[in-house]
């Protein structure tokens, strides 16, 4: 008797989770794929019948799709130019609270941290005010000191160098906390050995922390990239990708056209080609950590 | 000069260089959190002016009149009284979840059975299908069940989560075997067990995750925003960004929202902070 429910019992344990995650992330993505390979829209929700296979139709369609082919430009743009500002203040700041002797410094980890938590839908509007064109705080400070004002969001360039430092402004918290984990766990000796040579803060830095880092960096890295990939509420809530889709993103192409449009199988081929291209990255990543590594 | 006060100077030396270094340090770091609070504050400021106030050029720092109004049109003549009730069902399901999460991180790491290894590594797979993939199949997953515009259908795709039960998991690995054994000697069921022994246990692990979880609750747009199309279904964020949408140049109105979408996980935080942030001193990455 005892034999037999201890038998079941890791089942039963498990057996919620696996069912929900089958059923919800596995099962779709297989179903995502079938989908894709279909025209299937509106009428295809109530009527299976009028669902036509057509194939790599979609994925054709996609590729060749002026607006899909500016999203993606604009989405490279975003990693391009975020990815290294977020790598760059995450790791500094976290450098400089290590740094800090007095117990005060741990205001800083709150501090820097904040905007990670909080509501980005709250956050994308309160941006918003702050860019406002004539009511906003930032052109109004620029016009304290005899700037003129900037084109916040209503400039195809600018606009996307906006949600950048809005997305930048919001990234820094979370792996700044990673970073000065990792800190954390390199060995006190290095740094006193290093301090008996004669090394300065920076050559610390240089040569023991940065180094150290090297799997913190990379895990960054690829986490912070892979977010950008799929950049979409910031846009969703503050520009809908406008002006002229200069901030249109590949997951808001995505989202448009399964949810806005209905065209479930079009959309469906655009997230496997946006998958694709992350999954191409990362291994591009890899490799060149793994090159780098030899 | 001998050794001795070659050394002592050379230690004054570097104490009062370590010192201005220190306050350099303290300074830039604090004119770099005040960049990272400007925009809170100037949302807190403004969701207490007037509308004419905020419109007002050039701009006030300090509310010249303080009023509530803003906070009461939500609730007055905006639905923010649903929303609220709808978000807090959220998190409420999301604990349930969460709960569901523990049991199986329990699963993976106190039972051998036919088939862990690779339910394991099927938990872990579903970490890297991103959202946008998804979103599409699931909705109509949930269409042919019947739950599109029902707050089931909002719950119940993320209910559970790999990361968790992996977090869940590595660290009940840890808890000692003769434990479980003695209490299941004691004539005590599985299931007992987990709620008796394993959870008690496991309360550092379950507090961060708790912590995670109501804050992931709070702020669920995405989701809600796609299979809810009746506004009494809406959560907070969604209808903040319907408010935005449809109040395009009401800003008190706008910041006043916004405030009470993220004044409670501001203090929730700070009061947790420490229990987040040793998580992933822990959990650490090396």
């Amino acid at each position: 008797m005892k034999g037999s429910s201890q038998k079941l019992a890791p089942y039963l344990f498990i057996g919620p989770s696996i069912i929900l995650l089958t059923l919800f992330s596995l099962l779709p993505i297989l179903l995502a794929l079938v989908i894709s390979f279909t025209d299937m829209d509106l009428s295809g929700l109530v009527n299976y019948d009028s669902i036509r296979f057509i194939g790599l139709e979609n994925y054709k369609n996609v590729l060749l799709d002026p607006s899909f082919i500016k999203s993606m430009g604009n989405t490279l743009f975003f990693v391009i130019i975020g990815v290294p500002l977020v790598l760059l203040f995450s790791l500094s700041i976290a450098i400089l609270i290590n740094m800090g002797k007095s117990r005060a410094f741990k205001i800083f980890r709150v501090v820097f941290y904040l905007p990670s938590v909080t509501n980005v839908v709250a956050v994308a509007v309160v941006w918003s005010y702050l860019y406002n064109p004539t009511l906003g705080l930032f052109n109004y400070v620029l016009g304290l000191v005899n700037l003129s004002p900037v084109p916040w969001l209503t400039d195809p360039t600018v606009a996307k160098i906006s949600l950048i430092v809005l997305a930048v402004w919001r990234g820094i918290g979370l792996n700044m906390i990673i970073f000065i984990a990792a800190i954390k766990g390199i060995p006190g000796s290095y740094y006193e050995a290093a301090q008996l040579d004669g090394a300065n803060t920076w050559q610390q830095i240089r040569y023991i922390t940065l180094p150290q880092l090297r799997y913190a960096i990379f895990f960054v890295s690829i986490t912070t990239m892979i977010g950008w990939l799929q950049f979409f509420e910031e846009p969703f809530v503050m520009t809908k990708g406008k002006p002229l889709d200069g901030t249109l993103t590949a997951s808001l192409f995505i989202y448009n056209n399964g949810f806005q449009f209905s065209k479930f199988g079009y959309a469906a081929a655009g997230s496997f080609i946006l998958f694709f291209a992350i999954i191409a990255v990362t291994l591009i990543q890899f490799r060149l950590q793994n090159k780098a590594e030899s | 000069m001998n050794v001795k006060t070659a050394v002592q100077q050379a230690r004054a030396n570097s104490r009062s260089g370590e010192k201005t270094f220190q306050s350099f340090v303290a300074i830039l770091l604090t004119v770099g959190g005040l960049l990272m609070v400007l925009p809170f504050a100037w949302m807190i400021l403004s969701s207490f002016k007037t509308e004419g106030e905020v419109t007002q050029i050039p701009p006030t720092i300090w509310p010249q009149h303080f009023t509530l109004d803003n906070f009461k049109i939500l609730f007055d003549s905006m639905a923010f009284g649903t929303y609220l009730t709808n978000t807090l069902v959220i998190v409420l399901a999301s604990f349930f979840g969460l709960f569901l999460n523990a049991m199986a991180g329990y699963g993976f790491a106190k039972f051998k059975f036919k088939g862990r290894g690779f339910l394991f590594y099927l938990v872990l797979a579903t970490m890297m299908i991103p959202g946008q993939v998804t979103m599409i199949p699931v909705y109509l997953i949930l269409n042919q069940m019947g739950l599109t515009n029902t707050m089931m259908g909002i719950v119940l795709p993320g209910l559970v989560g790999a990361f968790a039960i992996f977090l869940f998991r590595q660290f009940m690995s840890d808890i000692p075997e003769e434990l479980l054994e003695a209490t299941r000697l004691d004539g005590a069921g599985e299931f007992r067990t987990f709620l008796q022994i394993v959870l008690p246990i496991s309360t550092p692990i379950l507090a961060v995750q708790a912590i995670l979880t109501f804050i992931g609750g709070w702020n669920s747009f995405l989701w809600p925003l796609i299979i809810a199309n009746d506004e009494k279904l809406y959560t907070l964020s969604v209808g903040l960004s319907l408010l935005k949408g449809q109040n395009e140049s009401q800003f008190a109105l706008q910041m006043a929202g916004s405030t009470f979408m993220v004044l409670p996980i501001m203090i929730i935080f700070i009061v947790f902070q420490k229990y987040i942030i040793e998580n992933y001193t822990i959990s650490g990455i090396k």
